[in-house]
């Protein structure tokens, strides 16, 4: 007869050691290494490190490899290994106006101090398949480098704040909220909004910030500006008791000017939507800035029925950790809980025939 | 700075065997654990109340305490925990002479109860088999506990607490190495 | 021998200090469902990282582990999760359940009574027993703080005036000490008499849902029911195909594509133990 399948332990080392061997794939052709991964992959390291919750292009090169390019698979490792890791303490906040820009855009000025940047980006490029990238050896020809002088470039935000037409957000000295320590309560603060979002999936806050232009949720969003580029990290150490380096990070920083028709406290004005994510990261920078300002809609005396200014429902499921965690979780055994679905039916049903039968009686 | 007595020989092991005896108490209130670690705390403080906080206690947790100075400073020194001079404002709460008023500390609230505080007290001595006949959650029948030094009206106080309930706080009795406790679920009735 | 680079049992001191507060309450406050900021773990969410980081917390060298999925020892998350512990706390694992101080499960409560050197870790994947009925943590929060537990009870009253009883079958919702409402996790509802006044502590954690909570030993634990349509326990009405057992709970296995059927034990222990026990008693 039957008797179910022992021996999980052999089958999930062979699993594993096939699992492997497939990543490697065709042994005829050379092994990717992680730096060839970090160099050539850089977009797809970037949204490893963001949803990951980690700077660390090596670490999130790594993943992609041992992930077989699973994006989600090389974050949540990324993340496991992240929390092993001591904290130190909270940064100073980054004054974004003094990034060193690779790009940077503006959509509600033609000119501005600091200029429009294109920098390296795939707006404008036909998306023609470029078969000339399968012939290999061919090296992209060097571009030019203009000198920028720019050591401060002022934000959008800022120049629209200074003529009283741009909503400023109330500063704090206070150490802001962390959910990888503490668990989400509601209402949430901005801060913990912001983190959640930062290292929210991608396709989520994507197609949230898409739904608030599309009706669901009073957006009327304009890009003040995109900035990508990088920036140094400084921590006050408490025993050093002043500022020092730690080291520079890719950041891409997005700041939507929003309308907002005023209250009786309040005389019309902008509002922001905030999104700042590791590396470069355009897509989802802009997502989240439109997610920011859909969440401030009670804040900001709005109606909030639409999907992306739900608070609960937003912050609960941005995270595709937990999210591919409990979807695939399913996968796992569920013969107990199956069973007593099975014979609670096979009750009704037979309480029901019974019925049948008595009343053809 | 005086010379500080050192914390728990094995910060791992020994956190998480006094951990388990403070578990073992709280699920089974009023049956006496032996506390095993080894650590030689200041005076006032005994070996069992060290070992709790230690386990239990760190930056993350206010902790309000008469104990004096030396005491004070070694468990800021090995707990890292922030001294509070309220009473209320304290997570943990370590008395080692005259008990404070329970209704002084934080007992949380309807929705968070669990934020209600646990005092630790140090009494002269725990007993079993004869005392207070305690019941309610983790008792099958009834546990019997003879406290040693116990504040006077101490379970008349209790049953205004448990009224509380959910809110409300958490006992631990020490003495030596010895603890018991009162969650906030047990029913004292005098013996 | 536990791996090089991490602490005992994975978790660092300060997390397992955080988890073991939060224990402590919940023991303290039967029922009532801990916020505690859980941690990733390098297993994913959904696949036991509350019950994980509950083991991981409370465990220490002299323990005896035993985990199961299923009932049974052998389901690969629970291999999985077993040589978690072996490799980053070097502890030692039975398939036994009276040689385990601490067993994890996920989905059923061993057959064999547990006694009081015993602590059954739960995985939870969702704690909160009103969710399909109220999606707002927010609101469940404030109907826990009041005791409201209307919604459960218009929600089974509805079961029974549409189909005669109470649907529930796994998941069965619990009244713990008559206070809070509980999940019992989705063990068969079964299992859930196996809670009421047990001698082992309960633990419960649900790590991707951030909450700990607690049944001490000895305490009530009430499935609910009214008083016309009492909660009745079902089980397949066959006995074990290998041991013979007419009451412990069944797998059923699928033996043919002509609607054979055959039925097993969960609890592979338990099974274990009675088909070597006639032997015994023989020699």
């Amino acid at each position: 007869m039957y008797v179910a399948v022992k021996g999980g332990e052999k089958a999930i080392s062979a699993a594993h050691a096939w699992l492997d061997e497939t990543r490697r794939g065709d042994t005829a052709l050379p092994e990717l290494s992680v730096a060839q991964i970090e160099q050539q992959m850089a977009l797809a390291v970037d949204r490893v490190m963001a949803e990951g919750s980690c700077h660390d292009r090596f670490l999130a090169a790594l993943a992609i490899k041992q992930a077989k390019g699973d994006l989600i698979e090389a974050a949540f490792l990324l993340r496991a290994y992240r929390t092993t890791l001591p904290r130190f303490g909270a940064s100073a906040p980054l004054e974004t106006s003094r990034m060193r820009l690779r790009r940077r855009i503006s959509a509600t000025y033609k000119d501005l101090p600091g200029g429009q940047v294109l920098g390296p980006t795939f707006d404008y490029t036909h998306r023609l398949l470029d078969f000339a990238l399968a012939a290999e050896g061919r090296d992209a020809p060097a571009t030019p480098e203009a000198p920028t002088d720019m050591t401060d470039v002022p934000r959008v935000t800022e120049i629209l704040a200074r003529e009283g037409l741009m909503q400023r957000e109330a500063l704090s000295e206070s150490e802001p909220g962390d959910l990888t320590r503490e668990p989400l309560s509601f209402p949430a603060s901005r801060p913990v909004r912001l983190q959640n979002l930062a290292r929210g999936d991608e396709g989520f806050l994507l197609a949230l910030g898409y739904s608030t232009q599309r009706g669901y949720g009073n957006a009327h969003p304009f890009v003040g500006e995109i900035r990508v580029g990088h920036i140094g990290v400084e921590i006050t150490p408490p025993e050093l008791g002043f500022a020092i380096d730690i080291g520079d990070i890719g950041i891409t920083e997005c700041q939507m000017v929003n309308q907002f028709k005023g209250s009786r406290t309040e005389p019309a004005q902008f509002t922001r939507g905030y999104g700042l994510v590791f590396g470069h990261g355009e897509r989802r920078a802009m997502s989240m800035a439109l997610v920011d300002r859909g969440l401030r809609a009670r804040e900001l005396g709005e109606e909030a029925d639409a999907p992306a200014q739900q608070e609960e429902f937003v912050l609960y499921h941005s995270d595709n950790i937990e999210a591919t965690g409990f979807v695939e979780h399913l996968k796992l055994p569920h013969y107990v809980d199956f069973q007593s679905e099975l014979e609670n039916l096979r009750t009704i049903r037979r309480a029901a025939e019974a019925e049948l039968r008595e009343a053809a009686e | 700075m005086t010379h500080l007595s050192p914390g728990f020989a094995d910060p791992v092991l020994d956190a998480q065997a006094s951990f388990r005896a403070v578990l073992e108490a709280m699920s089974r209130p009023g049956r006496i654990q032996r506390i095993e670690a080894r650590i030689t705390p200041p005076a006032p403080l005994c070996t069992a109340a060290a070992a709790a906080l230690l386990s239990l206690a760190d930056s993350d947790t206010p902790l309000w305490l008469d104990a004096g100075d030396t005491v004070a400073e070694w468990l800021r020194f090995h707990c890292g925990a922030p001294i509070m001079p309220e009473i209320g404002a304290a997570r943990f709460a370590l008395a080692c002479g005259a008990a404070p008023s329970l209704a002084a500390l934080d007992v949380g609230t309807d929705e968070d109860p669990q934020l209600g505080a646990t005092l630790i007290l140090q009494v002269a001595g725990l007993i079993a088999g004869d005392g207070w006949r305690l019941t309610g959650p983790g008792i099958q029948h009834e546990h019997r506990l003879h406290v040693l030094g116990a504040p006077a009206d101490f379970t008349a106080a209790w049953a205004r607490n448990q009224a509380l309930f959910p809110r409300g706080i958490d006992v631990l009795l020490c003495a030596g190495d010895s603890i018991a406790a009162l969650p906030r679920s047990v029913t004292i009735a005098e013996a | 021998m536990t791996e090089a680079g991490y602490n005992f049992a994975y978790l660092d001191e300060a997390t397992k200090r955080m988890i073991r507060r939060a224990i402590l309450k919940a023991v303290a406050i039967p029922g009532h469902q801990i916020p505690f900021g859980a941690r990733e773990m390098p297993l994913p969410y959904g696949w036991g990282t509350g019950g994980i980081q509950v083991t991981a917390s409370i465990l220490g060298p002299n323990d005896v582990l035993k985990v199961i999925d299923q009932g049974a020892d052998d389901t690969t998350n629970a291999v999985s999760i077993r040589r978690f512990f072996t490799r980053v706390a070097g502890i030692a694992t039975t398939e036994v359940t009276g040689e385990a101080s601490i067993i994890q499960t996920r989905h059923r409560i061993p057959e064999k009574p547990l006694t009081e050197n015993q602590i059954l870790v739960y995985q939870v994947p969702q704690p909160e027993p009103l969710f399909r009925l109220e999606p707002h943590r927010a609101e469940t929060r404030r109907l826990h703080a009041l005791a409201d537990y209307g919604l459960m009870h218009v929600r089974l009253y509805e079961d029974i005036a549409r189909l005669g009883h109470i649907a529930k079958a796994y998941d069965y919702p619990v009244m713990v000490n008559e206070r809070y409402l509980m999940s019992p996790s989705p063990i068969p509802a079964f299992d859930n008499p196996k809670m009421h006044q047990m001698a082992a502590l309960q633990l419960f954690g649900a790590g991707r849902e951030k909450r700990i909570y607690a049944v001490p030993p000895y305490t009530p634990v009430r499935s609910l029911d009214f008083e016309d349509h009492p909660f009745r326990p079902i089980r397949a009405p066959h006995a074990c195909a290998i041991c013979g057992s007419t009451t412990s709970y069944l797998d059923e296995l699928v033996t043919d594509d002509a609607g054979g059927r055959a039925f097993i034990c969960s609890d592979t222990d338990y099974c274990q133990e009675r088909q070597q026990a006639p032997k015994a008693a023989a020699e």
